[in-house]
């Protein structure tokens, strides 16, 4: 086969799984406990007329499946780079410590301020909270000279477990006090505002286009430290770009709607599976295919127990680990 | 054969790690919410202890420390001989659903099964952990296991365990939950003698087993051809041990429950410590493991008195900063 058929074929791909998208968040909007037609979101729109079925679609389920489809896809482009920075395929986003630190703030933000803590200052603290630890985690990575993504990757599992102990100490103590950070750390796409999305989107999108135009670049270092050097690649400034990268999106992630694992994990051993290793596609799939996964499995949670909703996580792990464990058998190398 | 002086300075090493257990454990016997003499300690381990305090050592802390050594060890050696086996620096027993099927066997069991005995909860929790593993292994198998494919799949097997849990803990009613968080939150107090029945033979047998095959982790950890070249038998000896570190590592979930970052980091610390022969670095960690729950069990009951708070709170607030210690004084990892 020759390149110009498969990068038809890929491309191809991107707007087959671009329409498959579309049509998941379609779905998402409409279905539910509620149903709702498509002339309902186009009145919701067109005419408000603040009824219930307009309000729950334009504050609840747009929100919502928007929220989704932006964090599934910022997390899967995190992890594709966290991997190929720390050059361990068991790398995930959370490995920075961004997860533990943006709980961590929030936590303590809530011992200091209570109950004066609004959301947005909790959306703005999570954020920071993810990226101080993720410097802190860089700096440490960066110690004795040199970067080795070993150093990286053991220091920021260390500074995530640190965070996380940390966090589980304050709670422990404050039991009462801290309700409200629970809500935090579970994971969910739900009851999350669209003004709290738009406070992180700018860096969301930031981290999104330093992931694209990073993609030449992390081919290169994609083949190891010495080649990457003789072909004249500035390895230290492509790092802290990833590094820089990551941080935003994983970190508006977080603030957007809590941590949620997984996601970054599996999603970038999927699309190695089906587009290979090219990040100049391997990004964009990703991306597609991780808003895809937490779309899908944000609306299935509502579908799985007839009473309750189930959390996001649990419906990702039940749509994701039977790809997963496809994709691991059918690999050869991974 | 080790040079001298590095021979002195692993003997020196490992008398001082001794030590460091022995004083702990003294410690922790003699602190508490009732503080006893470190007299009394002594005469109630000689067994000439009168006074009321023997209930407390004997009853109560004893078999806890034991608790903490014992579980500290197991999963600091399970940690290392899978990070031997699957050669990536963040395998943890977790990673094989270790955690996740002992964590879904209690829940299910609390949930379906009425009128039980606390003291089953070790063994329901040891055997989930058991079938967990099992079917990793079985969905990683073709012609032979790789240990990439097999902890991809453990990742997706611990997820499905963990999302079953929350699954049924969410459908499940609300007094079930804060029982079975509270076990899931890896804590050794209220262990008597009868959990150290269970726990220590475990111990006993699978971590000198380990050592045993130290030289074939050794072999393993060089990567796959140039053990298969050595004349390993890769697939069999792998089964072997992973089967002792989910063993190790089920036995302590099941007593424990999740004590999260000793099966990670302890064997990390004993890399730095002496280097990257398993047969220094399975005692080590065991060491190192051990002395993490020991010092998160003692902090989790002076820090915040009255309070009792868990020991798998504190295990990565005392080890992290070590770790961290060690990262920044070495040069290379």
């Amino acid at each position: 086969m020759n390149g110009s058929f498969l990068s038809k074929r890929k491309l191809a791909g991107l707007v087959v799984g671009s329409i498959l998208l579309l049509i998941c968040m379609l779905c998402s909007v409409l279905y539910g406990l509620h149903q709702f037609g498509l002339k309902d979101l186009w009145l919701a729109y067109s005419q408000f007329n603040g009824s219930n079925e307009h309000l729950i679609l334009t504050r609840v389920r747009v929100p919502r499946t928007l929220i989704a489809a932006l964090v599934g896809a910022s997390l899967a482009v995190a992890g594709a780079i966290m991997q190929v920075l720390t050059r361990n395929p068991l790398a995930s986003p959370s490995v920075f410590g961004v997860n533990a630190g943006a709980v961590l703030f929030i936590v303590i933000g809530l011992l200091a301020f209570g109950s004066s803590l609004t959301m947005s200052g909790m959306v703005w603290l999570a954020f920071a909270g993810a990226v101080a630890t993720s410097v802190v985690v860089y700096m440490l990575g960066l110690q004795g000279g040199g970067f080795e993504p070993v150093k990286l990757t053991l220091a920021g599992a260390c500074m995530a477990a640190f965070a996380s102990s940390i966090t589980s100490g304050i709670i422990l103590i404050n039991k009462q006090s801290l309700e409200s950070a629970l809500f935090w750390m579970i994971g969910s796409v739900e009851g999350r505002n669209l003004e709290h999305l738009l406070m992180v989107l700018p860096y969301m999108a930031i981290g999104m286009t330093i992931s694209l135009l990073l993609a030449g670049s992390l081919n290169i270092m994609a083949i190891g430290d010495d080649s990457a050097k003789s072909l004249g690649q500035r390895l230290t400034l492509v790092r802290v770009l990833s590094a820089t990268a990551i941080v935003l999106l994983a970190g508006s992630s977080v603030a957007a709607a809590g941590p949620i694992a997984f996601i970054g994990l599996i999603v970038p051993h999927l699309c190695r599976y089906i587009v290979g290793h090219d990040f100049r596609w391997l990004l964009p799939y990703t991306a597609l295919v991780g808003a895809i996964l937490l779309v899908t499995a944000d609306l299935a949670s509502r579908f799985i127990l007839e009473s309750k909703e189930v959390p996001v996580g649990v419906a990702t792990a039940i749509i994701g680990v039977p790809f997963l464990i496809h994709v691991a058998r059918r690999k050869q190398h991974a | 054969m080790l040079k001298p002086r590095r021979a002195k300075y692993t003997i020196l090493l490992f008398i001082g790690l001794t030590c460091v257990v022995a004083a702990l454990s003294l410690l922790s016997l003699s602190v508490g919410g009732v503080s006893v003499p470190l007299k009394e300690v002594f005469a109630s381990l000689a067994g000439r202890n009168r006074e009321a305090s023997n209930l407390i050592i004997m009853q109560f802390r004893l078999p806890r420390i034991a608790a903490a050594i014992l579980i500290g060890a197991a999963l600091a050696v399970a940690g290392a001989l899978l990070q031997g086996v699957i050669r990536n620096p963040l395998a943890s027993p977790d990673l094989l659903g270790v955690t996740g099927g002992a964590s879904v066997a209690v829940v299910a069991f609390m949930t379906f099964v009425t009128g039980y005995s606390i003291h089953w909860v070790p063994f329901i929790a040891i055997g989930g952990a058991l079938v967990a593993t099992t079917i990793n292994y079985v969905f990683a198998w073709k012609k032979g296991v790789s240990p990439f494919r097999l902890v991809l799949i453990g990742i997706g097997i611990s997820t499905a365990m963990g999302a079953l849990t929350t699954f049924l803990l969410i459908s499940g009613p609300a007094y079930l939950a804060a029982q079975v968080l509270n076990w899931m939150t890896g804590s050794i107090y209220g262990t008597n003698w009868s959990y150290i029945e269970v726990l220590w033979p475990w111990v006993a047998i699978f971590i000198p087993l380990s050592l045993l095959l130290a030289k074939e982790l050794n072999v393993q950890s060089l990567g796959e051809d140039v053990a298969r070249g050595l004349g390993s038998r890769l697939q069999l000896s792998r089964m072997i041990l992973l089967f002792y570190s989910v063993a190790l590592a089920g036995a302590a979930v099941g007593v424990a429950g999740t004590i999260s970052f000793i099966g990670l980091m302890a064997p990390h610390i004993a890399r730095m410590l002496v280097g990257n022969s398993y047969k220094l670095i399975i005692p080590v960690s065991a060491f190192i493991g051990a002395i993490i729950l020991l010092l998160a069990d003692l902090a989790g009951r002076m820090l915040f008195q009255p309070l009792d708070v868990p020991a798998g709170v504190f295990t990565a607030g005392i080890g992290a900063p070590f770790f961290m210690y060690l990262l920044f004084k070495r040069k290379k990892i």
